[in-house]
């Protein structure tokens, strides 16, 4: 664990550092306007003779303006410190104002993510499971089954999303949660089917064998070896599925009509103009994926060493 | 006549796998009888049907051919029944359990209740010479302790028969001469017929009562050689002219299995 902090923290200070380089060339542009509306001289002038040039001759005529990107209200490419602050504002601020919940705050619109995001997990880790023990005992189920598993993963989600909503609401179903628990599972299931299969077929020949000379019944052998020997394989594929999961409740916020979640949030922002409010719902998106698979990660690691694995 | 003290009896057995290079014969009229009491080794080059044989008498593979019985019943009845204890060539141990837990599993699915679980764990693991190992798992042990576990988990649950399938020959010398010798102070102790497929000349003379010599395509026996050696061995009754005379049979059976290709 510690032996790892300086890499990542390395690797996280150059990807800052190129982030804030990446702002100057990005916003110049926008920057130069404002500052030539503000009474400015700026070279060349007015916006339409400017888009002939490049980002780089501008930033050389123009220096004197370019830290102007830097402190934009709408910038192409907002800096890390604005959006860390955007962050704040919606969350940290929000709490310490007494308004948590407030549906202008990230923490709403991530619980509201959070739920479908679970509901999704589960549902598609037990089809998972379910769907890799049928395939695992029934070479009827392999042969039906595992095609479609796969052309499944080959639609794309976007394009299934409207048509999962359409259709549930046509069905009576009141609200947004259960489509987009369904188009969550939808990614989810995958890689905890496909893992599950590779995790129950992982018992050697020999491992099997010592069990019929037992004598045992298949449930005995399931719960015994087969159920064991793949949880290394299934804490894996679970990882991978709960950033899935989230990944299908963000695509099932984004239809038109979605008010709540993050989802909502990145397209309200994109609607709205407000590159602040997108990147801010993104990182809370990013925060969100990286503590569900840390979790797994910490209970993983504590089921593997109990079980002697690790 | 005889039949009852046989513990195995194999006439005439064939096994024909058909594989796609057209069939292959891994045993070919296979005919023996393995006596209550009898430690039987099956000794011949990879391919010879050694393996195989021993399979059979477990019931993990059928006969296409022949016939063959495990006290006095089908094989398959004699695995429902739990007759035998197999050994496999890699101890096979559950890494996710301790070597008690290991011990136990058989027990578990044979349904013995937790006081006698834990009761036979500790019998055995006396046997094998493993107590105080019983909480640790399996890779804290040592090659030759991990084997000498899974002995004990096919001792755990009193089959008179122990089919032990090249359970040394991952080992080194030194474990393998250490765990000959206390394989012998347990085969007298519990008196168990035991069948040990092996691919060395030494251990098979040292530890047998009976030694079959097989050679390949077909896998069939080429011969039966039967020890005169005492049942008391120690380790250096491997430099007596007897136990050199023995060898050397057994390296002339190998020999002449081999002319034929």
């Amino acid at each position: 664990m510690m032996r790892s902090t300086f890499p990542v923290l390395t690797v996280l200070a150059v990807i800052v550092g190129v982030w804030y380089l990446a702002v100057a060339p990005m916003n110049v542009r926008v920057a130069l306007d404002q500052a030539e509306r503000a009474g400015s001289a700026i070279v060349p002038e007015g916006s339409v003779p400017r888009r002939d040039v490049s980002v780089w001759r501008l930033m050389l005529n123009n220096t004197a303006h370019v830290p102007l990107g830097y402190a934009l209200e709408r910038p192409r490419l907002p800096t890390p410190g604005q959006v860390g602050a955007e962050l704040w504002k919606t969350t940290g601020e929000m709490i310490a104002k007494g308004r948590a919940f407030s549906k202008r705050g990230l923490i709403y619109h991530g619980w509201i993510t959070l739920q479908s995001t679970l509901w999704g997990f589960a549902l598609g880790t037990v089809l998972g499971i379910v769907g890799a023990v049928a395939i695992v005992y029934s070479r009827t189920a392999q042969l039906s089954m595992m095609p479609w598993a796969i052309i499944s993963q080959t639609i794309p989600i976007v394009a299934l999303a409207p048509m999962i909503i359409v259709l549930s609401s046509q069905m009576g179903v009141e609200g947004r949660g259960l489509p987009k628990a369904i188009i969550s599972a939808y990614l989810c299931f995958f890689p905890v089917l496909v893992g599950m299969v590779k995790g129950l077929r992982a018992p050697l020949p020999a491992q099997l064998d010592l069990l019929r000379t037992y004598n045992a019944s298949g449930l005995q052998s399931f719960l015994r070896l087969r159920l064991p020997a793949s949880l290394p394989y299934l804490f894996t594929s679970l990882k991978i599925g709960i950033a899935a999961a989230l990944v299908g409740t963000i695509v099932g916020e984004l239809p038109t009509g979605a008010i709540s979640g993050l989802g909502a949030r990145i397209l309200i922002g994109d609607q709205f103009g407000t590159p602040l409010a997108i990147w801010s719902a993104l990182f809370a998106a990013a925060i969100l994926a990286g503590g569900l698979v840390t979790l797994l990660d910490l209970v993983q690691r504590l089921t593997l060493k109990r079980m002697g694995l690790a | 006549m005889p039949k009852a003290i046989n513990v195995i009896s194999a006439q005439n057995l064939d096994l024909t796998f058909q594989t796609n290079d057209g069939p292959v014969h891994a045993l070919k009229g296979v005919s023996l009888d393995i006596e209550k009491g009898d430690f039987v080794s099956f000794i011949g080059p990879s391919g010879c049907g050694k393996t195989t044989f021993l399979r059979c008498m477990a019931d993990l593979e059928a006969p296409t051919g022949g016939s063959i019985t495990v006290n006095g019943v089908s094989p398959e009845e004699a695995r429902k029944a739990r007759a035998y204890g197999y050994v496999f060539q890699a101890a096979g141990l559950y890494p996710w359990r301790t070597i008690g837990r290991n011990i136990s599993l058989p027990l578990e699915i044979m349904g013995y209740s937790k006081g006698d679980i834990a009761e036979r764990v500790t019998r055995t693991l006396e046997l094998v010479e493993l107590s105080g190992f019983e909480k640790k798992f399996p890779w804290q042990l040592s090659g030759g302790m991990q084997q000498r576990a899974s002995i004990a988990r096919a001792l755990a649950f009193d089959a008179d028969i122990l089919l032990m399938d090249e359970p040394f020959g991952a080992l080194d010398e030194i474990v393998r001469d250490h765990l000959n010798e206390q394989l012998l102070q347990l085969w007298a102790r519990t008196e168990k017929t035991i069948a040990f497929v092996t691919h060395s000349i030494p251990e098979a003379v040292y530890l047998s009562t009976r030694i079959v010599v097989m050679s390949p395509r077909p896998g069939r026996i080429t011969d039966v050689i039967e020890s005169t050696l005492p049942r008391e061995r120690p380790l250096d009754i491997r430099e007596s002219p007897e136990f050199l005379e023995i060898a050397h049979r057994v390296r002339d059976g190998l020999r002449a299995g081999h002319a034929y290709d």
